[in-house]
């Protein structure tokens, strides 16, 4: 058994000997990399998207993020049930990085001293030292800066790392997020031919395992830490309490709703950094469905409802053919209606009768 | 909050209302061993009033035709909604199932966590231990007692026959504008303030079950009246902030709520008597007063 001080601190020993191994640290000082133009970007939060070309300008550029992390409690249902969240630049889940094939994703990590936790950041799109892990582990008060060669197109996971038990542990407190690797030209659909879309929108599935008193109710701590060993007990039952997108119950309904019109081509990326989900558009489809999220395989297309494996980001692109309201839901229907995993899309424009019409309304059953 | 979709009709209230507390009791000589429901007895009134339910007409949802209704007998009704305490002891006699209800809520709230099967368990045990015959109101009563705080029927307000997602979008809308926040945990009673007549926590959060079944209905093309209705008395109404129908057994407001929207956040009720004999001539007569 070991004590809480040393499951927060203990994995961060373990991880800083990874961190130890002095080559992977040294700047990367060739002449071809420091000829690279800089670009800056500033993030936004999901479910939107910092702009972004879809086919790159010029030639492979070294783009230049900024993350900080942020503890804090965050109300994720109607009732108020609080998560000690871990994240990443302030929400769940983190903001999404877009840049283009054999672009450098430059990264700064800042990890303020008001928190109190390590962390560091896994890139399943980067080759090497646990995705980054091992080179960017940052205690409070220090700051690191990676970069990566983006090599491999396609939607990737990124996430918390910081060793041991601490990482599943921080992936659900939040710690999770997402980058799109674009080809230099774009996306491509199934035959080869250029795909567009006309609006974004980066979806990030969590799971939570929020402990309960002994009448049921959900428990809440003054500080992460507090509640880590209740946490994990609920976490090693492997049943969530909550299943939600963008980390609230109601972050993209209502007010949040995703706005797009009849005709409009929607590319929708949907992330899940420890758990199965498969997305589901009541009353729409998956035009073209990225379902393992890497661009170089064409994609899938007609999809009722794709699969998402835990540990990837996929992505699919529709073009609405008819207004309403649709329900974007992870179709385990009982994690979208009961446990919270539900998205609206309001989608204006004219209706299509061809595509659907009500022949005769609801009426008394014919007797004769 | 954006009036316009609520109906919040300017409800023609001109309902005389009479405080029927404790005192009054021991004038009627009521012989229970419970300590008797402080309620209000409505004399008169009128409103104008949506019908609850789905209308259609020629294939087409339309808005719930408003009626003028009439008060036409005394409505007796309790001032509050019926407490947790008086709940429990329901269960503890053994005439309720207990409450759905976990949470810490404070001692003087409403029950929560009830459904219309729970709510008319509670009556007809009430009505036992008191010796009257209590019974949930109807849809329409509780408009009369709700008054100015009725909120009735949410809907579209748009109404395109050759689109029908413009009545779900500016449905959604309308409820996006109210912008109303969560508010789960109940409060103790009185928390939402009086109403006009005297009675106390109508609108706040907690939805109050009716006895009024859900029900669609087909107008006559020609505007003549009803050509059809099918009744689903396996869904009742219930009022509160808005109109909400659910099914009987349902008594998490969250589960049973609407498929898009803001459901409500609790599920209560309170219960009117029928009153017999001298008594209720002795109210008639009130009336005239």
């Amino acid at each position: 058994m070991i004590t809480r001080r040393e499951a927060l601190f203990g994995a961060a020993i373990g991880a800083a000997a990874v961190a130890a191994l002095p080559a992977f640290s040294a700047p990367v000082t060739k002449a071809d990399i420091r000829g690279l133009a800089r670009e800056k970007i500033k993030l936004v939060a999901p479910p939107f998207v910092h702009p972004h070309d879809q086919v790159a300008k010029g030639g492979p550029k070294i783009v230049e993020f900024t993350i900080t992390i942020e503890e804090k409690p965050l109300v994720i249902d109607a009732d108020g049930t609080t998560l000690n969240a871990m994240t990443y630049n302030g929400s769940i889940p983190g903001p999404l990085m877009v840049v283009h094939q054999d672009d450098y994703l430059e990264l700064t990590l800042i990890n303020p001293d008001t928190n109190s936790l390590a962390h560091n950041i896994d890139f399943h799109a980067a080759t090497g030292a646990l995705g980054g892990g091992g080179l960017t582990l940052i205690n409070p008060g220090e700051q690191v800066t990676l970069r990566f060669k983006a090599t491999r197109t396609g939607t990737f996971v990124y996430h918390c790392a910081p060793g041991g038990a601490m990482i599943p542990w921080h992936v659900v407190s939040g710690m999770s997020g997402a980058i799109m690797v674009l080809p230099r030209d774009g996306l491509r659909n199934d035959k080869g031919e250029p795909a567009r879309y006309d609006k974004i929108f980066y979806i990030g599935e969590n799971d939570f395992y929020i402990p309960r008193d002994e009448k049921g109710n959900f428990k809440s701590y003054e500080s992460a830490g507090d509640g880590y060993d209740d946490i994990v007990k609920v976490m090693r039952g492997l049943i969530p309490t909550h299943v939600l997108f963008n980390g609230k119950v109601g972050s993209l309904t209502g007010d949040n709703a995703m706005k797009a019109k009849v005709g409009e081509t929607v590319l929708i990326v949907h992330s899940q950094a420890n758990r199965d989900t498969r997305p589901h558009l009541i009353g729409g489809h998956g035009d073209y469905v990225w379902e393992q999220g890497k661009f170089a395989n064409p994609p899938a297309k007609d999809l009722e409802t794709w699969f998402i494996r835990g540990g990837s980001a996929g992505s699919a692109l529709y073009t609405f053919l008819q207004p309403g309201v649709y329900a974007y839901v992870n179709h385990n229907l009982i994690e979208a209606v009961e446990l919270g995993a539900t998205a609206h899309f309001m989608v204006e424009g004219e209706w299509d009768a061809d595509l659907m019409t009500q022949v005769e309304a609801p009426k008394p059953i014919a007797t004769n | 909050m954006s009036l316009f979709i609520l109906k919040v009709l300017p409800v023609a209230l001109a309902a005389a209302a009479v405080p029927v507390g404790l005192s009054l009791e021991a004038v009627f000589g009521d012989r229970q061993s419970h300590p008797i429901a402080m309620t209000v007895v409505l004399l008169s009134g009128s409103i104008i009033y949506p019908t609850p339910g789905e209308f259609l007409k020629e294939g087409r949802p339309q808005g719930n035709p408003r009626l003028e209704r009439q008060l036409d007998r005394p409505l007796e009704i309790m001032a509050y909604q019926v407490g947790a305490a008086d709940y429990a002891d329901c269960v503890s006699a053994g005439g309720c199932q207990p409450a759905q209800e976990t949470r810490a809520i404070p001692s003087k709230a409403p029950v929560t966590g009830v459904s219309y099967l729970d709510a008319n368990a509670y009556a007809r045990w009430y009505s036992e231990v008191t010796g009257d015959q209590w019974r949930l109101p109807s849809d329409e009563e509780w408009a009369f007692a709700a008054a100015e705080r009725f909120a009735g029927e949410f809907e579209g307000v748009e109404n395109d026959a050759t689109n029908p997602a413009r009545r779900w979008l500016t449905s959604y809308k309308a409820e996006v504008d109210l912008n109303r926040k969560p508010d789960p945990m109940p409060k103790s009673r009185g928390s939402f303030g009086f109403n006009s007549l005297g009675l106390a926590d109508f609108s706040g959060n907690v939805w109050e079950w009716t006895s009024t079944c859900y029900v669609r209905t087909t107008l006559a093309a020609d505007g003549s009246g009803v050509a059809s209705s099918v009744d689903n008395c396996g869904v009742h109404v219930l009022e509160g902030l808005h109109r909400a129908y659910m099914s009987n057994f349902v008594s998490d407001g969250k589960s049973g709520g609407c498929a898009v929207g803001t459901p409500p956040d609790n599920l209560g009720f309170r219960l009117v008597r029928d009153r017999s004999g001298w008594a209720s001539d002795l109210l008639s007569h009130l009336r005239i007063i």
